[in-house]
């Protein structure tokens, strides 16, 4: 059966239409991930999903009921939110009991999804503790705990790693990944991040301004984007655009090459003077300023001796650019 | 800012202001409560002198205990002011979750009627209450006060209640939701404890003129079975002597129930000041 069904779903604050038209489909057990810029509707679509807002228009479907009418407890949901909203009065085992206890559940019971979140999430240690005794990363595995002992049949995060540092956000992203494949639940993730998106999602969902713009695997859309905005998002560093006119093409058309398909190359189409070079060890990005164009970003694999203010020139197959028109879809 | 905060010569500055500041606010009680000891020759002989063995007198807390009903004004005064406590927090908070969380036709137009109240003082109304009261048959009893005062309480309760309730977070709230709890429970379980700091702030600022009104008692309940301790103290009051040991004695006394409420409030009512903001 298919977890959640958006048919038509618009969504206005007074004037301001925020979703427009958004058609979607999540199979079961299927991790989706929303992505695109901030302030393009993610976490309203999101909160249109859980209850928490009205739909203007549309019909929200979740496991094969219409919920439109339904109240976000009664959804078969659970969310996970950026700011965990941890309850800040109650210890972290009252948190995650406390949708339990609304609904009635036998004790034994609760008891058991209690036992087995927290060792899953390794809170075992800390259930008598409030939220203010923990640090940011337990916090989520809380808010997650949380989210995980309803058994819900759609889970649905909103930017659940924004407020954790670098290396803990790669260890939770793990940890999520992880998680969906052994609870085996349908997810929806929020996140404005495309390495999250790209390494978390089985499909991609890319908004912009309220519309989504392309839906499909990782892959797909890095290899086959429909149009500009969704090449340029997706991939880091992002794609490089540059009038189609500098390589002898059409002068309506946008030219686009992704950094790891440059070259450096003695005798290339493009003459480059290096402004800036990143060196990572394993990369080296190479920041240059392209007569005619826009800065270009070259990555380049291993350690190179390019420096700052060198003239070189760029080339690239043909086969490995994206050609757009002036409105920015795929030619 | 911080580096003028810790500047010896500030430090000192500030300290002597507020230091100056307190001797001036705390003056008139400590004249109060001296004088309230001593005998009615020594008050007014020699104001400022501490009360010594030739002087000291409990005259006037013996005429205080005596005459009128004592304990039953104080008790009026108690029930009067904390029934008006509760229902203007119970309410104004009520009012303020509604206008800071729901979104509905009139929201702001409503929020500016009920703010509408700070700026009319609610004495203007005396004759229209008085009228009402009489139709209810509310004259002469404690709901006469607590109504008025509940009324006189709401509007800047919104006002600050509101204003600290749009900080709470959204997502708690929705939190909630998601886990089934009802909005009553999401208001009194998660968005009451987080604003106890502008409750305090709001208690304190209603509780002392409603504790020291003469106004409405006088108007509205002067009876003797519904007279408060503010009323009652008048009688020591008159057109042509007073007696200065009953007053000053009454008076210290009125200010000790206050004074234990606040210090209940003020470490709340501090924190709501300074932070002004709810994490
Ligand atoms: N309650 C609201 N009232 C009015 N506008 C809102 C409200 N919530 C969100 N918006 C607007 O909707 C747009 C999308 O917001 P949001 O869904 O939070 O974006 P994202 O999560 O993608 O960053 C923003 O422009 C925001 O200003
Ligand atoms: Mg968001």
């Amino acid at each position: 059966m298919t977890a959640l069904i958006l048919k038509n779903v618009c969504k206005s604050f007074g004037q301001v239409e925020v979703l427009k038209n958004i058609d979607l489909e999540v199979e079961e057990g299927e991790f989706v991930v929303f992505v695109g810029p901030s302030g393009c509707g993610k976490s309203t679509l999101l909160r249109v999903i859980a209850g928490l807002e009205d739909a203007t228009s549309g019909t929200i479907e979740i496991d094969g009921k219409v919920v439109n009418q339904t109240p976000p407890a009664k959804r078969g949901i659970a969310m996970v939110f950026q700011s965990y909203a941890l309850y800040p009065h109650l210890t972290v085992k009252d948190n995650m009991t406390l949708a339990l206890k609304q609904e009635k559940q036998p004790k034994n019971e609760i008891e058991e999804r209690v036992r087995n979140a927290s060792q899953m999430l390794a809170l075992t240690d800390y259930l008598d503790r409030r939220p203010s005794e923990l640090s940011g990363g337990q916090r989520q595995r809380v808010a997650i705990g949380r989210a995980i002992v309803r058994e819900p049949k759609l889970f649905l995060f909103d930017e659940p790693l924004s407020n954790l540092d670098a290396a803990l956000r790669m260890n939770t992203r793990i940890e999520i990944a992880n998680l969906h494949r052994s609870l085996d639940a349908s997810m929806i993730y929020v996140t404005h991040d495309q390495t999250e998106a790209m390494t978390l999602a089985s499909k991609i969902v890319v908004l912009r301004d309220g519309m989504v713009e392309q839906v499909g695997s990782p892959m797909e859309l890095y290899n086959n984007p429909a149009n500009q905005f969704v090449a340029g998002f997706l991939g880091s560093p992002s794609m490089n655009f540059i009038p189609a006119a500098t390589v002898g093409g059409s002068p309506e058309h946008t030219l686009g090459v992704r950094p790891e398909y440059l070259r450096i190359n003695g005798a290339g189409r493009l003459d480059a003077k290096v402004s800036h070079v990143e060196k990572l060890g394993g990369d080296t990005n190479v920041l240059v300023d392209v007569a005619g164009a826009n800065t270009m970003t070259v990555r380049l694999f291993g350690q190179h001796p390019v420096e700052t203010g060198e003239q070189i020139a760029l080339d690239f197959d043909d086969k490995d650019t994206f050609l757009f028109d002036a409105g920015g879809r795929r030619v | 800012m911080n580096k003028a905060r810790r500047n010896p010569f500030n430090v000192f500055a500030s300290h002597a202001v507020l230091l100056t500041y307190t001797l001036i606010a705390l003056f008139p009680v400590f004249v109060i409560l001296i004088n309230s000891f001593k005998t009615r020759k020594a008050i007014f002989r020699e104001p400022l002198a501490l009360p010594s063995s030739d002087s000291f007198s409990l005259i006037g807390y013996q005429t205080v205990m005596k005459q009128g009903d004592f304990f039953l004004y104080f008790q009026n005064s108690m029930i009067v002011t904390v029934a008006s406590l509760f229902f203007v927090l119970l309410f104004g908070a009520m009012a303020a979750f509604a206008l800071a969380e729901y979104r509905f036709k009139g929201n702001t137009l409503m929020g500016l009627y009920l703010a509408l109240g700070i700026m009319i003082p609610i004495r203007i109304g005396t004759v229209a209450i008085l009228d009402l009261m009489v139709s209810t048959g509310l004259v002469n009893t404690l709901w006469a006060l607590i109504l008025v005062y509940t009324a006189q309480g709401l509007p800047l309760a919104v006002f600050i209640l509101s204003e600290f309730m749009r900080q709470v977070s959204d997502d708690l709230k929705n939190a909630g939701r998601i886990d089934g709890l009802s909005e009553y429970t999401i208001f009194f379980r998660l968005v009451l404890p987080l604003v106890r700091p502008a409750m305090a702030t709001v208690a304190v600022f209603n509780m002392i003129p409603i504790w020291n009104d003469l106004w409405f008692p006088l108007i509205l309940a002067p009876a003797e079975e519904t007279k408060t301790l503010t009323l009652g103290s008048q009688v020591f009051i008159g057109q042509f002597v007073t007696d200065w040991n009953a007053v000053l004695s009454a008076l210290s006394m009125a200010i000790l129930p206050v004074m234990i409420l606040y210090v209940i409030f003020s470490r709340q009512l501090i924190r709501g000041i300074t932070s002004g903001a709810v994490k």
